[in-house]
């Protein structure tokens, strides 16, 4: 491969990890908040708001189950306002981020839901309240499993992000439609999917290790 | 050991609700709930009457179903009644804000059958979990963490996850934790229930300390007899939603009225007899061959040890055979039952009723054992050896 192509592989592995990055932590930052809600909010529950939560789940089921090219083409006008263009690496994070969210808020929502109802009792028992029971109990108690959701999550994005380059998103997917199919190079083909599983290997393995470091519920040592 | 600073008693009693050694209170109360979709609503309880005086130990018993886990979560607010009044020292819980109550739980500590730590912190760190939240300093946090751990020994686990702790030091964690913001009494909520004997015991026991070094006054609940015996004071026996019995735990152990007090204190205490036995027992006197009249005595308090049976068969004439018997303590008195055969003749049965009721025993007719045709025509004995006492 010659300097050209690869300083062009090198430049998209970088544009996609900004993809990625800004969408999942744009994703997190409004995920999260949106996912311990949903699962605290039901009737009868810590922050009981039934009404809003069913409105809440509704927008969530409904943007988690228009497919993601459709949903990027869909919120172009909504792209364009943000980001001034509908074409490009910043272009792309736009969708991206409204994908992640609720995404983000489902995985997250069942985490904390898989928390001990007990545990809340007791909180509520010593006198926490619903604030202090989601930011002291809820949320530690259902770190690891949020961390392996948002890991989930990053995964899914780095797939979507490809997907992204078929519509003029930056980043590996589009090299590899534009150089690899487009332009029938096949080693640049190779060369795009070798770094997205690599990428994917190390985002998994991190995610993996850190909520396995988090889980206090096994015996260790 | 460090005593933990305790809140002093007001002098000024005089804008208590009622009796000031009443420290926890329930007044006509009832919990009903209402089923979604106008299924029908559900009585959980109903006419409670309770009263826990301060620094006392009082157990409430039941089945599962009969409402102790609804009682018990009323003296805290997790559950509102329905009628009725909950008043805990001079705040009435049951009328509270939800912030109010917040403020007012600060004071009521609370253990659960499942312990209830939170598994992402330590043993220390679950200790000082509601000292945060009731918004002390780093600094006092320490100390006091410190201070419960050696309480409830455990100082050395300080830094152990629950996860790497047994049940009974996962629920010493948990006494550590609702002894944390000094509270004026505690709910024991099944605690030992999840527990092996040898641990129940030594949980028990640390209860029973804290009762009386700190005089914390203790509201548990518990479907054992064994736990009520080993701490409790008074106890208050729940079936079906209802209060059945209540009082002093020697007096209602040892001369219970209630039908279910009865079935608690069989299946506990060796009141039952052998099977064998039991089989051939028919109700009422009935005199005849080979038939034998059976009387239980019950021993209480100094009479626990006297020999009575000598001096029945020595004083009074009446030879008694055993059938079953055993000497045990409760609440800290010495308490016995005697099952024994007499001859099954009105006369002989009446004056031996008396004889024994004069010298302060508790007499009751359990009915005529037909022995004809049993291998052993003599005087029965216990055909199993734990029945002999």
């Amino acid at each position: 491969m010659s300097p050209e192509l690869l300083r062009l592989l090198v430049q998209a592995t970088l544009d996609t990890l900004q993809m990625v990055a800004v969408a999942a932590s744009l994703g997190t930052l409004v995920g999260l908040p949106l996912g311990v809600f949903l699962a605290t909010s039901g009737r009868g529950e810590l922050l009981a708001a039934p009404w809003l939560n069913r409105v809440l789940g509704l927008v969530v089921n409904a943007t988690r189950s228009t497919p993601f090219i459709i949903l990027v083409v869909a919120i172009i006008p909504f792209t364009r306002l943000i980001a001034g263009t509908s074409i490009g690496t910043n272009a792309a994070t736009v969708p991206l981020t409204i994908a992640a969210i609720p995404f983000i808020a489902r995985l997250v929502e069942g985490a904390v839901r898989e928390v001990d109802g007990g545990l809340v009792e007791a909180a509520r028992a010593f006198g926490a309240s619903p604030l202090q029971i989601v930011l002291k109990v809820l949320i530690p108690e259902a770190l690891p499993g949020i961390v392996l959701g948002l890991t989930l999550a990053v995964v899914s994005l780095i797939g979507f992000s490809a997907m992204v380059g078929a519509v003029g998103g930056g980043g590996l997917g589009d090299l590899g439609i534009r150089y690899g199919y487009q332009r029938f190079m096949p080693e640049m083909m190779l060369a795009v999917v070798v770094v997205l599983i690599v990428l994917v290997q190390l985002v998994q393995t991190l995610g993996d290790r850190l909520a396995r470091r988090m889980n206090k519920r096994l015996r260790h040592g | 050991m460090t005593a933990p600073v305790r809140v002093p008693v007001p002098a000024d009693l005089s804008g208590r609700l009622d009796d000031p050694d009443a420290l926890v209170r329930l007044e006509g109360v009832a919990k009903t709930y209402t089923a979604r979709r106008g299924a029908g609503a559900v009585t959980a309880l109903e006419d409670i009457d309770l009263s826990v005086p301060r620094g006392r130990v009082l157990g409430v018993i039941g089945r599962s179903g009969a409402g102790k886990s609804t009682l018990i979560r009323l003296v805290n607010g997790l559950e509102r009644p329905s009628r009725g009044r909950v008043i805990v020292d001079r705040a009435e819980i049951s009328s509270l804000s939800e912030s109010a109550l917040r403020r007012e739980r600060r004071g009521i500590g609370m253990i659960f059958q499942h312990f209830n730590l939170l598994s992402a912190r330590t043993a220390a760190g679950n200790v000082a979990l509601p000292l945060e939240v009731a918004g002390y300093d780093k600094a006092v946090i320490g100390k006091r963490v410190a201070e419960l751990l050696d309480l409830v020994g455990l100082g050395p686990q300080a830094n152990r996850y629950p996860a790497e702790l047994s049940g009974g030091q996962k629920q010493r964690v948990g006494i550590a934790r609702a002894l944390a913001t000094n509270p004026k009494v505690l709910l024991s909520d099944e605690a030992t229930s999840a527990l092996d004997p040898e641990t129940t015991r030594s949980i028990l026991d640390l209860l029973g300390r804290i009762n009386r070094e700190l005089g914390l006054t203790i509201l548990l609940i518990t479907h054992e007899m064994a736990v009520i015996r080993a701490i409790a004071h008074e106890v208050a026996v729940l079936d079906g939603g209802r209060i059945a019995e209540k009082g002093d735990v020697f007096e209602v152990f040892t001369r219970p009225k209630a039908p279910i007090t009865r079935t608690f204190l069989d299946e506990e205490t060796g009141r039952t007899l052998p099977p064998a036995l039991a089989a051939r027992l028919t109700p009422g006197l009935a005199a005849g061959e080979g038939k034998q009249a059976v009387l239980r005595i019950t021993f209480r308090g100094p009479h626990a040890t006297d020999p009575v049976l000598a001096q029945l068969t020595r004083d009074a004439g009446i030879p008694a055979g055993i059938l079953s018997g055993t000497v045990d303590e409760i609440a800290g008195r010495p308490f016995g039952t005697l099952v024994v055969a007499i001859a099954a003749d009105p006369g002989t049965v009446e004056r031996a009723e008396a004889f024994l009721t004069a010298r302060g025993l508790d007499v009751e007719r359990l009915g005529t054992l037909d022995l004809a045709g049993w291998q052993q025509t003599a005087a029965p004995r216990a055909t199993d050896p734990r029945h002999v006492a």
